[in-house]
């Protein structure tokens, strides 16, 4: 068999998981004045990450990346319930939302709601769903 | 003609050259022989028709309508950075699968590195 010599792959990787990584992040802050949001911010980061895996090997990504994806799905549903959840604590319905301006000081008056953490809940169940699934797919011994 | 109109022009006239191009890499990709010279159809004009296309749709939004959208930009760089790694790593694939050569083939120098007995010296010798 052939030695695997993945020297252009793996430099065109590092390159492009950048922008991937980058423009998932924007994906997610922009979902709520223009198209974006959590579900394609996740699936999007997801993407990057598989783009990781295939390049560089399952075994060194584990090491630079040592997440139990399976856990961030509770995570990220346990932040999508707390934000229902805390809508109790101002007397008014489950989940309810709100938002308000504030001076942030480098990037000047912004709007900030609270459905914003119900997106980055939905961001992290898409991301821990997603890289499960195909991980627990692509792989074949067990580990 | 004032300059938004010239602006649109330019913009009207660099998506035609990307779609002409993208017209001429699908015949190329039916008329050449073999996997190489279709990859080699596939992969190169089809990124110089898109980042054609991609540049007249920001030089319209832009002159047009005042809008500078970043995204196309990225979308630009990066259709040039993965097009090409994307043919490279298809061709590399069918040339390590012995994919028969078009007829018209002269000389294949690749071949003695890696499919023959020798190879394993040479290739600890590059290594």
């Amino acid at each position: 068999m052939y030695k695997p010599n993945d020297l252009i792959l793996r430099t065109t990787t590092s390159i492009i998981v950048f922008i991937l990584l980058g423009f998932s992040i924007y994906l997610l802050l922009a979902g709520h004045n223009s198209p974006g949001g959590g579900f394609i911010g996740g699936l999007m980061t997801a993407s990057a990450i598989l783009l990781l895996y295939i390049s560089y090997g399952s075994k060194a990504i584990e090491k630079i990346l040592p997440i139990n994806y399976r856990l961030l799905i509770p995570i990220g549903l346990l932040i999508a319930l707390g934000t229902g959840i805390g809508s109790f604590f101002f007397n008014v319905p489950f989940l309810s939302q709100t938002f308000t301006y504030v001076q942030i000081p480098f990037f000047g008056k912004m709007e900030l709601a609270t459905a914003m953490l119900f997106d980055v809940g939905v961001y992290v169940t898409v991301l821990g769903v997603t890289l499960t699934i195909i991980l627990s797919i692509s792989r074949d011994q067990k580990s | 003609m004032n300059a938004s109109e010239i602006g649109e022009f330019i913009a009207a006239l660099l998506i035609l050259i990307g779609s002409i191009i993208a017209v001429i890499s699908a015949i190329g990709i039916i008329r050449f022989p073999d996997v190489y010279t279709r990859s080699h159809a596939a992969t190169k004009s089809s990124t110089l028709s898109i980042l054609l296309t991609l540049f007249g749709a920001f030089l319209f939004f832009w002159w047009g309508q005042s809008i500078f959208s970043v995204r196309i930009l990225l979308g630009i760089l990066f259709v040039f950075l993965t097009a090409p790694v994307a043919g490279h790593l298809i061709s590399r694939a069918a040339y390590r699968r012995k994919v028969k050569m078009a007829d018209t083939t002269v000389e294949d120098e690749l071949y003695d590195v890696l499919h023959k007995k020798g190879a394993e010296d040479s290739k600890q010798h590059s290594e």
